[in-house]
């Protein structure tokens, strides 16, 4: 049966759905939204269920695919990979350059650097001794799990280590990509007004952590910190807030304690999962 | 502007259910999207128009289904719809609450034009 009209199977009379959609495209009973492309918004009635093909398909399945690689292949080197989204002029590069100066000794760092053009970002990074890929995206809004695969390989050994993954500076796109990260965080400064969460909420849901940066600043500017909290938690309940100047160096501390935390949890899950698939092996052997 | 990433991926999604099937092409096809998916359903649709063009979809409507925010409390564990950017309990107004839908993509399913052989 149609979903617009209700018209039902065994009508012979071909018909168009055109006037419901025209132009653009109507929000119909039950919530679809039904769009006629010319001829081909055709239903052709008495169309036999052989032709209707349910497949409930991920349309960025591929993707997806690629990022689970990704995922995989860095567990197995032990890396814990974080993808950083934000609007462009958020201080991300900044951030990664002093978050690297403080733990190199700590841990190997790399970077993988989205932009739509020039390798900047990657020269800055590079000039803190960290190896650093510049994937330039050309028109593309953001990176996805592809690009990041093919930078992995020109990546040198990092296991045990961190890996950064600077998006293009976008809060729209790259919300939608996995690209086999532990985890989003999202960069707001104080600079941009507090309404952001509310403003792109399928960027702040997809985070797991957003980082307040240049607080310094907050005498110079009206930004509420309370309430961009609240605008937050609205789309993200479970989200984590850490309020840092990359400049001054203010809250660095705390950001770099949750990466120590994210790398124990880890490493923690990962001993667990070895321990369930030690047991399981045993199990295969005594049968 | 993403869009046009997800119609291509689209497009080779319908490309392949076709040649799976050994149809001729696809007539139509319906997509369920959730507001918190980050694609915009205009935007899909023009995308869609452009990525399709020359392949065996070219022809195909696409039906859009608009799938429901809906969470789960935490605290209260009742399951209510809410507002794409005010996750709250519709029940107790708990903050404490877990996405279980409004964030998908998904192809849900593809009408396809047979050969005339096999239709008959």
């Amino acid at each position: 049966m149609c979903t617009v009209c209700g018209c039902g199977t065994g009508e012979e009379a071909v018909h168009s759905h055109d006037g419901h959609a025209a132009p653009g495209y109507r929000p119909v009973a039950g919530g679809a939204l039904h769009f006629g492309l010319g001829p081909a918004g055709a239903h052709v009635g008495g169309m036999s269920q052989d032709r209707l093909v349910q497949v409930e398909r991920d349309i960025l399945g591929k993707n997806n695919g690629y990022a689970e690689r990704n995922r995989k292949l860095l567990a197995g080197h032990d890396v814990l990979a974080l993808n950083l989204v934000s609007s462009p002029g958020s201080g991300k590069t900044t951030l990664l350059t002093h978050t690297i100066e403080r733990m190199r000794d700590e841990l190997p760092i790399a970077v993988i650097e989205g932009d739509q053009q020039t390798s900047f970002d990657a020269d800055r990074i590079r000039a803190t001794g960290a190896p650093a890929i510049q994937i330039n995206t050309g028109k593309g809004c953001h990176l996805d799990a592809h690009m990041v695969g093919h930078a992995l390989e020109q990546l040198p050994p990092l296991d045990h280590g961190l890996l950064l993954i600077e998006n293009v500076g976008n809060l729209v796109c790259p919300a939608a990509f996995d690209l086999g990260e532990a985890h989003k965080v999202a960069i707001l400064s104080v600079t941009e007004g507090e309404d952001k969460p509310l403003k792109y909420p399928d960027m702040f849901h997809a985070a797991s952590l957003m980082l307040l940066n240049k607080i310094d600043l907050l005498p110079h500017v009206r930004f509420d910190v309370e309430q961009c909290i609240e605008y937050a938690r609205r789309v993200n309940p479970a989200i984590e807030v850490i309020l840092l100047s990359a400049q001054s160096g203010e809250g660095m501390e705390a950001w770099l304690d949750w990466i120590r935390r994210e790398r124990q949890a880890r490493a923690v899950r990962q001993r667990a999962l070895r321990h369930v698939s030690g047991h399981s092996r045993t199990g295969d052997q005594a049968a | 502007m993403h869009e046009l990433s997800v119609a291509q991926a689209l497009v080779e999604q319908l490309d392949a259910i076709v040649r799976e099937r050994h149809a001729d092409a696809a007539i139509s096809f319906r997509v369920r999207i959730g507001p918190l998916s980050g694609v915009m359903p205009e935007l899909l649709t023009s995308a869609f128009s452009l990525a399709a063009a020359g392949s065996a979809v070219e022809q195909a409507a696409m039906e859009l289904v608009q799938a429901p925010v809906r969470v789960r409390c935490q605290t209260c564990g009742a399951e209510t719809e809410a507002a794409m950017n005010r996750l709250l309990c519709g029940a107790c107004g708990d903050w404490h609450t877990q996405l279980i839908s409004g964030d998908e993509l998904i192809l849900e399913s593809v009408e396809l034009q047979m050969p005339e052989t096999a239709a008959q």
